[in-house]
């Protein structure tokens, strides 16, 4: 066990240089030239030649690109991703506390969304047919098709001027977290308990589950069995759902204000601020990196045919 | 001859739409005796014997009456019947590989199924199944018993189940097409051991296969089912000898032809060999 751990972990470090290279390629292929926007965003007025030469090379753009992205990338292993064009701050004094925000955010949903979906599917797949399966899928289907911008306007509207018992945006106290955090567990738990549900069904249909009751097992038991089983394939969607939701923000947190990343990233593409943007993109791509090698851990804990194929 | 069970009148049927599945179906078994099921799959064989365990789908509805020890078993409240499955009625099923849950070593459905029924200690229940576990030949039965499902063969964890029949002492057995998903020489083998174990238990057993050379091995009558209907019933060797439906009668000669055709082969090769 511990030696798939490991191995697992060293196997992510490839694959995290692919996803820097991909970044780096990716931002720099954008058809305009990072230096005039950095002349732009500082107001100069006329733009000459001989200033764009002098600022590409006091950005370092005019080494050869590959060279370029090795200084990057060791920067960027020290957190230091560079200056911003716009703002001339550094890049991670604006990513780190917006990322923080975002993370708290989505981690205090993510957590509501997993025991919701795991609670209801259960439910359901126990009363499979019944009017409580019936009734919840119904509801969950009416609420996840409703768009999440409606449903926080709708909410801010009647929970925060209607009632005035929450406060409209901002990140200003715990209470500040019910609205966004109900908006987004509406939207995700209505997806997410449908997996846990159709795969406790799936192995409720297994041959073990009748062997099971065929020698006696309370149903009790037999449903740990199951849940176990099932919840390994839930376990995957979950910890993939984390980044989703982290990269997903963007309407949430303008709407209410939040102080994180999808409102940065946001104004960070506006303005054309390449070294935020680059930032943004290789944060995101770990944390999906980082979840998939935690939801492997989990698997392989809980699923030991899975410990033998590394 | 008391009957152990007397199944009357069984009409397993779709809840919903009302299609019939199994028709009136009647038959009984006696003490220590050995029916086999034939058939081809579809015809009801499996749904017969899990009415009996009272495990078919929620959506399958049954009626009629199942004598068990002449206790109508299909009107008994269901956390009764849980108490009978198991301790008084086991089945052993074909598929060895999908019968035990994947996550956990095998050890965890015996112990669990042991002191539920018998609330014996883990020491208590370690120790029986590895006396009934070197019983069906399965070597290094402590080894095995932590071991994971996929780690083990169809044949052993058929023996597993089998093992622990012989530990819960059942006094009938269900053994649905229990080597159909085998190599010829596991079938072999997990066969053996059912003959033992009825041989050691005197338990009855209901034996379903499309095998009639596996069936003709076991069997002391035979029940032929099709399209959901008991066709024919009778001894083992009535059956085979002077077989009276026409689908009792394909059935017979196809295995016949079959062990004729090897039987040629044989003859060729030795004439080729020579």
């Amino acid at each position: 066990m511990g030696r798939y751990m490991v191995k697992r972990v060293l196997m992510s470090i490839p694959l995290l240089l692919v996803i820097s290279f991909l970044t780096f390629v990716l931002i720099n292929l954008s058809p305009l030239e990072p230096a005039e926007v950095v002349l732009q965003s500082q107001g100069v007025p006329k733009i000459t030649e001989e200033l764009l030469e002098q600022t590409k090379e006091e950005l370092g753009l005019d080494k050869p690109f590959f060279i370029r992205y090795i200084h990057w990338l060791i920067d960027c292993i020290r957190l230091d991703f560079g200056e911003s064009f716009v703002t001339g701050k550094p890049v991670w004094s604006l990513i780190g506390p917006a990322f923080l925000n975002t993370f708290k955010l989505t981690m205090v949903s993510s957590v509501i969304i997993i025991l919701l979906s795991i609670g209801l599917g259960i439910i359901c797949a126990l009363k499979e047919g019944k009017f409580i399966d019936h009734s919840v899928r119904g509801i969950s289907f009416f609420l996840t098709s409703m768009p999440p911008y409606l449903l926080a306007s709708l909410m801010i509207w009647y929970f925060s001027v209607q009632l005035d018992l929450l406060p409209t945006s901002g990140m200003t106290s715990y209470q500040s977290y019910i609205l966004p955090v109900t908006v987004i567990t509406i939207s995700y738990a209505g997806i997410y308990f449908r997996v846990v549900r159709s795969s406790m069904l799936t192995n409720l249909n297994e041959e073990y589950v009748l062997f099971g009751r065929a020698s006696g097992l309370p149903e009790r038991l037999i449903t740990m069995h199951v849940l176990r089983n099932s919840l390994q394939v839930a376990v995957s969607v979950f910890c993939m759902a984390i980044p989703i939701i982290l990269g997903s923000t963007v309407v949430i947190e303008n709407v209410f204000a939040w102080p994180g990343l999808g409102s940065l990233s946001v104004r960070a593409i506006l303005s054309r601020d390449f070294p935020v943007i680059q930032a943004y993109v290789l944060l995101l791509a770990a944390a999906f990196v980082v979840f998939n090698t935690i939801s492997d851990m989990i698997n392989a804990a809980m699923n030991p045919k899975l410990r033998n194929d590394l | 001859m008391i009957h152990l069970l007397e199944v009357h009148q069984l009409k397993i049927s779709e809840a919903s739409t009302g299609k019939v599945i199994v028709h009136d179906g009647s038959f009984q078994l006696k003490q220590g005796s050995c029916l086999a099921i034939v058939g081809e799959s579809g015809s009801g064989k499996s749904v017969t014997c899990r009415a009996i365990m009272r495990l078919n789908k929620p959506w399958l509805r049954q009626t009629g009456r199942i004598l068990f020890k002449g206790e109508n078993i299909n009107a008994l409240p269901e956390k009764e019947m849980r108490k009978r499955r198991g301790k008084n009625l086991c089945m052993i099923l074909q598929n060895g590989m999908g019968a035990f849950d994947p996550s956990s070593v095998i050890g965890v459905h015996l112990k669990e199924t042991l002191s539920e029924h018998f609330g014996w200690s883990n020491h208590e229940i370690a120790e029986k199944m590895k006396k009934a576990m070197e019983s069906v030949m399965l070597k290094n039965p402590s080894e095995v018993l932590n071991k994971y499902p996929h780690q083990l063969s169809g044949g052993m964890l058929q023996r597993i189940m089998i093992a622990l029949a012989l530990v819960l002492e059942p006094d009938l057995i269900i053994a649905d097409e229990p080597t159909t998903a085998l190599d010829t020489i596991s079938q072999y083998e997990v066969l053996e051991q059912l003959i033992q174990l009825r041989e050691r238990l005197g338990v009855a057993m209901i034996f379903v296969s499309h095998d009639l050379g596996v069936v003709k091995r076991v069997a002391d009558d035979v029940l032929v089912m099709k399209a959901g209907k008991i066709v024919e019933r009778g001894e083992m060797q009535t059956i085979f000898l002077a077989p009276r439906h026409p689908y009792t009668k394909y059935l017979v000669s196809t295995k016949l032809a079959l062990s004729n055709h090897f039987r040629r082969l044989m003859e060729e090769n030795s004439v080729a060999e020579s």
